[in-house]
């Protein structure tokens, strides 16, 4: 038990209990632990519910295989997008906000009824929008455009989650002002606390926006509001969907320094650049609603322009920056740890059997050149108009959140198991190789579907054969074979995600009990200095950096080939203006 | 041993490595030329999407098209009109549940103002195989001056999801030379 001051935060002291951590000497607030359990099992919840209707909708896009009918896929399609973009991904991102704060500042977690109050609203409003959507009358497409309609329990469900969640960044924010008037660490927060600080921020806007359009559709949708504008509707919508993508950003970007930090010991080579990196997402990422906006009429290209480019880019030089400066510290982690052979024996002899790890880095990778190059070719104004509304879109964002977010999520779930849940994980080999089957079923879902999107096929489609069409028109055989395609790597994403859902369930029923002392040795063990590197901040300084160098090199070279390769095709279209 | 006094207290005045800020600049630059290229691409590229949209009564629209469609139409295709208007000529087409209308038959290198909008629901206009895509909003008429530069058949695609039909809402653009 500790000793706290009850002045300097005013309220009620609450008993706490802490348990320290045998194998990071954090100190553990058990009220923050339970919450962060209850929210990563929830999150695995509704990954599972989601996946299975995701797999649903890439097996009817198959062609060949087209297994629903039209009515069950659109109801399908939109309970898969609130699901796993919503549901999983945001509990998900509560848990890391608690652990942030609570765990990597030794501090108790603020107001811990109302994280549970927040719990209970984010479940209620996931199981009503379930409930919403397979009644049947709501299948409106996650973004619900009006003057489409659905049921106000529909409406009403996202509003209870956002309320709910709100709530779990303000138990954030508490647990940072309790940390710092208890003095539970010293200076400044570490950096993947600041990294979720980020997060939290952007939540704020997020939520607002969601507030601030979501209340009034549910108003209309009960018939006390006459009319919705379509355009203003996306404008402010994509306030909350475009900033809710910037919150994973944020998190994920935040656990690939955790992991580095905690798995090979990697320490930021400069924190200042990489602080830096994340006020650049605080400051401009929000912008982003206009990447939506770009193929409507109504709105001027000047507002278009700074808005799509995040202001000049600045946004996207954020996460350039975090795409060299995480593979940046896991090299000179590897050096300090004695891999300084050639350009990359600090990369090859990596930890690539811990899944961590190489969850981590292939998130990494795959975020930033599947993900983020097509997401920049995609956000810009004119290009825009070769891939709005076709799958190249979903194929884009799954390369961000599933191959992107997801995964990392999934990496850190390999740490939250032991640390957390104290348990060890069983079936290891499984979840050895789960990573990989997941992250390659993902890159191939979202390259597929962007090779798709460019030959024209478009998103939410049910046949694209077009059979009961007025005017009947055949996609080009290759869109088929893309269909097929991202069809078979769906369904290897798929087993990829249940085998990360068996581990984490068989672990958390059946997993080994581990002792407090940390006496027992993991079987996918963190690094000596890992502890240290996660929950201090301080640059790792000035090493040579050659692998990273290349990494990023061929990145900056496939990234300017592909840019200008789209303004290739798009010269080539009709003539408008 | 998890909470030791940090290295450095004062990290911001740390030096920032070389690799690091060379990286810095060159992504900077980098987003400096992205954005510069979309405002050069409307004074020297030929595909920018007009900025030029009406509010309007759907109803108002519909009437709209009707007239243009009784105006130049030369044919009827199963109860839908073919149209054929004169280079340079405002066309309209109309996006509803579940269709684009009417059939358009438009000359190659003839410049044209296609006027879009919806009746109902939001749509997605997807001109296939050239693959042009634009929104289109109930309430708002959008105004595109669109120049066909190859001739043949062509399939308009709804890709908004607009309910049960979509996926057999179509439309056609003929090219003649």
């Amino acid at each position: 038990m500790a000793v706290t001051d009850a002045g300097s935060v005013g309220g009620q002291i609450r008993d706490w209990a802490y348990r320290t951590c045998g194998y990071t000497g954090l100190k553990v607030d058990t009220q923050a632990q339970a919450l962060i359990k209850v929210n990563a099992v929830a999150a695995v919840v509704f990954l599972l519910l989601g996946g299975l209707m995701g797999l649903a909708v890439a097996l009817t896009r198959w062609p060949a295989v087209h297994l629903l009918p039209a009515e069950w896929f659109y109801l399908v399609l939109t309970g898969h997008g609130a699901n796993v973009l919503l549901f999983w991904i945001i509990f998900f991102e509560i848990a890391v906000l608690y652990f942030a704060s609570a765990i990597l500042l030794n501090s108790r977690l603020a107001t811990p009824k109302l994280g549970w109050l927040a719990f209970i609203l984010m479940v209620v409003g996931a199981l009503m929008a379930n409930y919403a959507v397979l009644r049947g009358d709501s299948s409106v497409m996650f973004t619900s455009y009006p003057p489409m309609q659905a049921s106000h329990w529909f409406y009403l469900s996202l509003i209870l989650f956002a309320v709910g969640a709100l709530i779990g960044v303000g138990v954030f924010f508490g647990t940072l002002v309790i940390a710092r008037a208890e003095r539970t660490y010293e200076g400044s927060i570490p950096l993947v606390t600041f990294g979720a600080l980020t997060a939290a921020i952007i939540a704020v806007f997020t939520i607002a926006s969601g507030a601030i359009i979501l209340i009034p559709t549910w108003l209309w949708s009960i018939g006390l509001i006459a009319n919705i504008d379509p355009l203003m509707y996306k404008v402010v919508w994509w306030g909350m969907g475009h900033s809710s993508q910037q919150i994973n950003v944020s998190a994920h970007v935040a656990i690939w320094y955790m992991i580095a930090a905690l798995v090979v010991g990697a320490k930021p080579l400069s924190e200042k650049v990489s602080r830096t990196a994340f006020l650049m997402y605080i400051l401009f990422l929000q912008l982003a609603s206009a990447h939506h906006l770009l193929a409507e009429p109504g709105l001027s290209a000047e507002w278009k322009i700074v808005n799509t480019s995040y202001m000049m880019y600045l946004a996207v030089m954020g996460s350039m920056i975090h795409g060299l400066t995480v593979p940046g510290s896991v090299e000179a982690a590897q050096r300090r740890n004695g891999y300084t052979k050639g350009a990359f024996e600090w990369l090859t002899k990596a930890p690539w059997g811990n899944p961590a790890f190489s969850g981590m880095f292939l998130s990494l990778v795959m975020f930033g050149f599947i993900g983020g190059i097509s997401g920049v070719v995609l956000g810009t104004e004119q290009l825009n108009v070769l891939m709005h509304n076709t799958l190249y879109v979903p194929g884009h964002f799954h390369g961000t959140v599933v191959a992107g977010t997801t995964l990392a999520f999934m990496a850190a779930t390999y740490l939250v198991l032991p640390l957390v849940f104290q348990r060890e994980i069983v079936w290891p080999t499984m979840a050895k190789w789960q990573p990989y089957m997941f992250g390659i079923g993902a890159a191939g879902i979202s390259l597929f579907m962007m090779g798709a999107g460019t030959l024209g096929v478009s998103r939410r489609h049910w046949d694209i054969t077009l059979t009961d069409a007025a005017h009947a028109f055949e996609y080009p055989a290759a869109a088929y074979l893309m269909m097929g395609l991202n069809g078979i790597f769906a369904i290897m994403a798929a087993i990829g995600g249940a085998m990360y859902i068996l581990v984490t369930v068989g672990t958390v029923l059946f997993g080994k009990k581990i002792d407090e002392a940390g006496t027992h040795k993991l079987t996918f063990p963190l690094h000596s200095g890992g502890p240290q590197a996660v929950s201090e901040y301080g640059s790792r300084g000035t090493l040579k950096l050659p692998g990273t160098i290349i990494l990023v090199s061929i990145f900056f070279t496939a990234f300017v080939l592909y840019y200008f390769v789209n303004w290739k095709y798009l010269s080539d279209l009709w003539l408008f203006r | 041993m998890a909470v030791t006094p940090p290295e450095q207290r004062i990290w911001w005045n740390e030096p920032i490595h070389k690799t690091e800020l060379g990286w810095i600049v060159i992504a900077f630059l980098w987003g400096l030329f992205m954005f510069f290229f979309m405002i050069a691409w409307h004074f020297i590229g030929e595909q920018n999407l007009s900025t030029e949209t009406y509010r309007i009564q759907p109803a108002k629209y519909e009437a709209k098209v009707e007239a243009f469609a009784e105006q130049f139409k030369v044919a009827e295709e199963n109860g839908v009109p073919v149209v054929r208007p004169p280079a340079g000529e405002d066309v309209f087409i109309l996006g509803r549940l579940w269709e684009w209308w009417p059939i358009l038959e438009l000359k190659k290198d003839q410049s044209y103002r296609i006027h879009l909008s919806s009746v109902d629901w939001q749509h997605g206009f997807s001109l296939q195989p050239t693959n042009i895509n634009i929104q289109v909003h109930p309430g708002y008429e959008h105004v595109i001056t669109l120049t066909p530069t190859e001739s043949g058949e062509f399939g308009i695609i709804c890709n908004e999801f607009c309910g049960i039909g979509h996926h057999q809402m179509t439309g056609r653009i003929r090219v003649t030379e």
